[in-house]
């Protein structure tokens, strides 16, 4: 069944014991995302340091899709460079949007959202918490930041 | 008990025999059988409806209300001979008081811009209620903005009910307008509107209802209502998309200025003063949507042409069945327990998001609709933010809702 290609154990997983989740005090950024066609809501919280995220969290309401990209995302983006996050944003983005996306071997444990492809109406749930991380980071010093590439 | 006796009533209702009247009923999702439980957001159209519009098209179509030439005339005369119907379907006195918009939403819209805002005062008060739709909260707030009126909620309680006392509580000298559903479509709540108005009306106060979940499960009578407006889309009563019915007291609709100016809606222009077309055309500015027009007065004709009583009774049992089924689903929790519902049910469920829900049920075939229902204060008030919605015609069926329960049950134990 197709169910499980969009539901498949990793997002199960993530859905139930999101990772990262709660508060960040003291946050260097903080910005809450919002998709009104559902009303999920999350806040994405993150330290820098030398323009490394050395620390980020999440918190909010959402379906399984939003909580689980966002769980992983945050897994995914601890460490990288504020360019290297939204780099991987993109390829996020495409996995989730573009049926040609190359195999997404680098993505590691997000690979595990490319069912979501399948279901257009469920895209935004799984992108939200990137569309909420890309504007945190660029609310820090956004001239040194790259214009923005996904919509 | 009430089993045997939901039995009877159904004798006289073959709802095999209305499902092969309404073609999309037919299809296949995913290879299962569709299961439409989402009639709140917009009905299926029966073959009566679909083949008027089509016969329409093909044969029928010229402007309206412009031209001596055969096609103008037929046209004309179906559009308007539907307008007849809907005066008949809503007991209105004239066809003056029958007015085409492009649904309930432009029909609140008009009333707020063309009744309210010229005679609101700052200080004056409209008065709806926490269950309202934002089609019914929107536009009023918008004339509050523009002429410092104060827009005044009453408050539902926890089963989604709406109290007379608590309503008519609330209204004040400065009450100009009470605005409110007819049935909830977040909750099913039947809002009990004939003494909401009797009480409006023995204070002064003018009374709008939104009727977009009410003209098809409930007759609608206004005059007996004695509302001033009522207000309905086509597309929720098994019409085509893009039309629908403002019903206004004719006494009002002449004192209030057209809303928007241009053809149709004029007798004589001049650049220095244009003197404006009689009722209802005065408020029917531009080429309408004809097609629309004429597949609504075909809606109109299967519902008058039908048992509604027996349809309505086949409802009551859907709804029956449905609050049976889904109440025995460990840490589901119905949204709306009003002791008159329509047939709807709003729900959620321990551990499985609404969004996951939809698309799992989706995956059977079965359509229900997820998310706030446009409804934002309803699930600020549950302190939800969201539910999914079965909400039933009387084309569906018991196993349909069968189908519904078991799908929910797969969800559970997949998200457990
Ligand atoms: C109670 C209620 N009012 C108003 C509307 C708006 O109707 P429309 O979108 O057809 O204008 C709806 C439709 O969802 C509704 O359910």
């Amino acid at each position: 069944m197709e169910l499980n290609d969009l539901y498949r154990d990793v997002i199960l997983d993530h859905n139930r014991r999101p990772r990262n989740f709660g508060g960040l005090e003291p946050a260097d950024a903080s910005v809450e995302g919002f998709n009104p066609m559902c009303g999920d809501r999350l806040t994405v919280r993150l330290k820098l340091e030398d323009d490394r995220i050395s620390d980020i969290r999440f918190e909010g309401q959402g379906c399984a899709i939003s909580t689980a990209s966002a769980s992983l995302m945050t897994e995914a983006v601890k460490g990288r460079t504020r360019v290297e996050a939204l780099q991987l944003f993109d390829r996020v983005h495409e996995l989730l949007t573009d049926d040609a996306a190359p195999p997404a071997d680098e993505l590691g444990k997000l690979a595990a959202l490319s069912g979501v492809r399948e279901y257009p109406a469920r895209v935004k749930c799984a992108s939200l918490c990137w569309h909420t991380l890309a504007s945190a980071l660029r609310s820090t010093e956004p001239h040194s930041l790259p214009a923005v590439s996904t919509e | 008990m009430s089993n045997i006796a939901v039995a009877d009533r159904n004798l006289t209702f073959d709802v095999n025999a209305v499902r092969r009247q309404f073609p999309v009923l037919a299809r296949l999702i995913r290879g299962r059988p569709l299961a439409y439980l989402d009639n709140g957001a917009s009905a299926q159209r029966p073959a009566a409806v679909i083949e008027a519009v089509d016969d329409y098209e093909r044969h029928h179509h010229a402007n309206i209300h412009r031209g001596v030439h055969t096609l103008s005339q037929e046209a004309t005369a179906l559009y308007e001979s539907s307008r007849d119907r809907l005066v008949e379907f809503i007991n209105a006195r004239s066809r003056h008081e029958v007015i085409f918009v492009r649904g309930t939403t432009e029909a609140i819209n008009l009333v707020a811009q063309s009744y309210a805002r010229p005679i609101l005062k700052p200080g004056d008060e409209i008065l709806i209620t926490h269950l309202e739709h934002h089609a019914n909260i929107v536009p009023w707030q918008m004339v509050c903005e523009q002429t410092g009126a104060k827009l005044v909620v009453a408050p539902i309680d926890s089963s989604g009910d709406v109290h007379v006392e608590a309503v008519v509580s609330l209204m004040s000298p400065r009450t100009r307008l009470l605005a409110c559903a007819h049935v909830s479509n977040a909750l099913g709540t039947v809002l009990p509107i004939r003494r909401l108005i009797a009480a409006a009306k023995a204070r002064g106060i003018v009374t709008l209802i939104d009727g977009a979940q009410a003209v098809s499960h409930l007759h609608v009578d206004v005059q007996e209502l004695d509302c001033d407006f009522y207000a309905f889309s086509s597309h929720k009563m098994y019409g085509p998309t893009g039309v629908g019915i403002l019903y206004g007291r004719e006494r009002l609709l002449e004192c209030m200025p057209p809303w928007q100016g241009g053809g149709e809606m004029i007798l004589a222009v001049t650049f220095a003063k244009t003197t404006y077309n009689s009722l209802p055309n005065k408020f029917e500015a531009g080429t309408p949507n004809i097609s629309g027009g004429i597949g609504l007065g075909a809606a109109v004709d299967f519902l008058l042409g039908m048992d509604r009583d027996a349809a309505h009774a086949h409802e009551t049992a859907l709804l029956e069945h449905a609050t049976k089924a889904l109440g025995k689903i460990p840490g589901l929790r119905i949204v709306g327990t009003a002791k008159e519902k329509a047939s709807l049910v709003s729900f959620t469920v321990d551990g499985v998001h609404p969004h996951d829900l939809g698309t799992i049920l989706d995956e059977d075939g079965v359509a229900v609709r997820t998310g706030h229902h446009c409804a934002m204060p309803v699930m600020d008030f549950f302190k939800l933010p969201a539910t999914a919605r079965a909400s039933f015609a009387f084309y569906n069926t018991f196993e349909e809702i069968d189908r519904l329960a078991a799908g929910v049950e797969r969800a559970r134990k997949l998200f457990v």
